[in-house]
């Protein structure tokens, strides 16, 4: 199988991701958003890393899946924040910084 | 060598005496003179209420302690030989700045000493009295505070060995005065008099300033050893420039025309402060300045005219206004400018002027303070009126007031053998002595002095009728306040009568075989005798008869015959006596005018040019923020959007330069 399956699948996984991410209301599906994005990234890194023969691309990849349990953590605790202060998980409720 | 001895010929201070090293324990501690008054002040005001029942008493023994140390020094300085009368006492390293090294050190000589005695003697009596005046002040602890750092303030200006220490001296009196005569600011006038006291006071001593710039342009050192040395080597336009410079100065402090109009309004002060500082003391520095700055006069000839022609000027303005005023403390400040204007012209006829001139000084720093405290004594017991018309008769009810008020009243005219005679004819002599080159001088300063002697038997015993003669016109019941006049506290008396005293016998005394004029010459230099354009009997007559027509035209009109209560309307020149001959309108049309003017345009070309562009960048600013804020909708999706957009936008650049 080519490799170039692998990144036309990580396109598309991140086009999915950006999707959600700009079309969605609701935050928990506005992350599952992002997480896909980065995650589709990770595909695409490990696919590179294949293509060239070394491993900077897989060691990029765990950089990315740690930077991304510690967002999981901080994007979580600030929706469960935002929906006990406002009952509402939508993001576009979350306007204070307007103007 | 020929050019050397020619400038020793013309200067007679070539062979003054060479500073030496102060010897014996007292003169090495001078600078306890100033230091205790300043300590005493410092703690009065910094402990506070916690010190009110015993600050006064601090402060009279501060002014007295500096009375004894400075009794001690000159009792040692009486006793070294002539030639080294004139001490240096080095306190420490001041100012080491590139060329300029100052030390900072006192001048112990006849003349500061003698000033030590005046301010500390005078001083001490006056601190004794305010204790029964101020008796009913809540405030009478921080008015000995400020008393005590004038003394320290005075005693430094005169010890002072340069003219930076000398400028110190110069300010901190400036801000006594400012603090003593807005002493009640509670009252708006007052504080205004002491404001425009010590505006006044900021102009002179701009001139004190250029002065001391000048000379270290030109020396390259501002103590006075250094400077008067190179006085010699020095051209007459530069001389020229510092004595008038200096006469500046000296106009400021002295409240000499054209900068005389802040004394008036000075009277707002407690008396005692009158007495203290506006009469017997401070507004004397600028003399103490010309006569100390003596050998750049004499470099100067025309620097030296125009303090005689400021001198002749102020005494007639000063007589003239004193003839009109009805209040008895600014008749009495009229006065005192007139009696400095008499002392400023000693002090310009060059030598056979400087020792009158401080010999005067310190006769008037006794009689003058004398009738300070005699008309701070009339208004206790008058319940602080002050209008002369409102007296009348009080010699009975008030003697001891009256008695020592007329001592000083008879030395002030110059009647013999009080102080006044013996140093009022001294200097009316020194005016007529003939100039070289310039006889109209001797005959036009002569004449002035002459008349201002009997415009002073005039206004002076005016004053004396209205007051303690004459018929009671006192304020009744119906009027406001029924008067009780009464005598002073002996607290008030006793200093009155020491005051008094030294009236009568100080000039007599210090006469006795020149002995002050002897004592001065170390700083003043020696006089050969000369004889004046006249001679000195018909001087001496002319002078008496003059004083007498005065004092007699003042009892007739003011003893004699009835007082009206209300001012008449007058003369012209009565009006304009009474406003101070409008010199404080002169000085809104020509300075306060202009000067309003000019700060108003200032002010608006600030708002309109300087603002202007300020403000303007700020509503550019604020217009394009304005619209730029219209992308923070708040809206985290339409952030998200911006970032891929921006993404885009950057994947495609980097692209296109790739291919």
């Amino acid at each position: 199988m080519s490799l170039t399956n692998y990144l036309v699948l990580s396109t598309l996984l991140f086009t999915i991701g950006t999707m959600a991410v700009l079309l969605r209301r609701n935050g928990i599906i506005v992350f599952m958003g992002v997480e896909l994005m980065l995650n589709a990234t990770n595909l695409a890194l490990v696919t590179f890393s294949r293509m060239h023969g070394n491993l900077d691309g897989q060691v990029f990849a765990f950089f990315v899946m740690v930077v991304a349990a510690a967002e999981v953590v901080i994007g979580l605790a600030i929706i469960v924040a935002i929906f006990r202060t406002r009952r509402s998980a939508s993001v576009d409720d979350v306007n204070l910084l307007r103007n | 060598m020929s050019v050397h001895t020619l400038t020793a010929a013309r200067l007679p201070f070539a062979d003054l005496a060479v500073p030496v090293a102060p010897s014996g324990p007292w003169q090495e501690s001078a600078w306890l003179l100033v230091a205790v008054p300043l300590v005493s002040a410092a703690v009065l005001l910094l402990a506070g209420r916690r010190s009110d029942r015993w600050g006064h008493w601090l402060g009279v023994a501060a002014s007295a302690a500096s009375f004894v140390i400075g009794a001690l020094i000159l009792v040692s300085l009486l006793q070294a030989p002539v030639g080294e009368r004139v001490v240096e006492v080095d306190l420490f390293d001041w100012i080491s700045a590139g060329q300029l090294t100052l030390a900072a050190g006192l001048r112990l000589d006849p003349l500061s000493l003698t000033f030590v005695m005046l301010v500390t003697f005078v001083g001490s009596l006056i601190h004794v009295y305010s204790v029964a005046y101020m008796d009913a002040d809540v405030d009478r602890r921080r008015f000995f505070a400020y008393l005590n750092l004038f003394v320290a303030a005075m005693l430094l200006l005169v010890l002072a060995d340069s003219f930076v220490l000398l400028f110190m001296g110069w300010e901190g009196v400036g801000l006594a005065s400012y603090l003593l005569i807005g002493f009640w600011n509670h009252r708006t006038e007052y504080a205004v008099a002491a404001k425009k006291a010590f505006i006044a006071n900021r102009v002179g001593d701009l001139g004190l300033l250029i002065a001391m710039m000048a000379m270290f342009a030109t020396v390259g050192a501002l103590d006075f050893t250094s400077v008067f040395g190179a006085v010699s080597s020095m051209d007459t336009s530069t001389a020229t420039i510092i004595g008038l410079a200096l006469l500046l100065a000296a106009c400021g402090k002295s409240a000499q025309f054209p900068l005389q109009s802040w004394l008036g309004d000075a009277m707002a002060g407690p008396t005692p402060v009158s007495a203290l500082i506006h009469a017997a003391t401070m507004v004397t520095a600028g003399v103490y300045l010309v006569v100390r700055s003596a050998p750049i006069y004499e470099a100067a000839p025309d620097a030296q005219l125009a303090v005689v022609v400021v001198g002749a000027i102020t005494l007639l303005f000063g007589a003239i206004v004193g003839c009109a005023k009805d209040d008895i403390k600014k008749a009495l400040a009229a006065s005192t400018m007139s009696q400095i204007g008499y002392m400023m012209l000693a002090a310009g006829l060059g030598p056979v002027g400087y020792a009158f001139a401080i010999f005067h000084l310190v006769t008037h720093g006794f009689f003058k303070a004398g009738m300070f405290l005699g008309a701070g004594s009339v208004m206790h017991g008058m319940n602080d009126q002050v209008d002369m018309r409102r007296f009348g008769g009080l010699a009975r009810y008030m003697k001891i007031t009256w008695v020592t008020f007329g001592l000083g009243w008879l030395a002030i005219i110059g009647v013999p053998p009080f102080s006044g005679f013996f140093s009022k004819d001294k200097i009316i002599e020194a005016a007529f002595m003939p100039v070289a080159g310039a006889e109209w001088r001797a005959w036009l300063f002569g004449s002035v002095v002459l008349i201002g002697a009997g415009l002073t038997a005039f206004y002076m015993s005016r004053l004396f009728f209205m007051t303690f003669h004459g018929e009671k016109r006192w304020t009744t019941a119906a009027e406001g306040a029924e008067q009780h006049p009464h005598e002073s506290p002996r607290l008030m008396t006793w200093p009155m009568v020491v005051l008094a005293v030294g009236s009568v016998a100080l000039g007599g005394l210090l006469s006795i075989g020149g002995v002050f004029t002897t004592w001065l010459e170390p700083v003043v230099g020696h006089t050969e005798h000369a004889d004046p354009v006249l001679p000195i009997p018909v001087i001496m007559a002319s002078t008496l008869v003059l004083v007498l027509l005065g004092a007699f035209l003042a009892w007739r009109q003011y003893a004699a015959s009835t007082v009206p209560e209300v001012a008449p309307a007058g003369s012209a020149l009565t009006r304009a006596a009474r406003r101070d001959l409008y010199q404080d309108e002169v000085n809104d049309a020509v300075l306060v005018g202009p000067g309003a003017y000019l700060t108003r345009s200032l002010v608006y070309g600030d708002r309109q040019v300087v603002d202007g562009a300020v403000v303007g960048v700020a509503h550019v600013t604020v217009g394009i923020a304005e619209r730029v804020r219209k992308l923070q909708n708040g809206y985290v999706r339409s952030y998200a959007a911006t970032m891929l957009a921006g993404a885009v936008v950057l994947l495609v650049v980097v692209l296109v330069t790739r291919i």
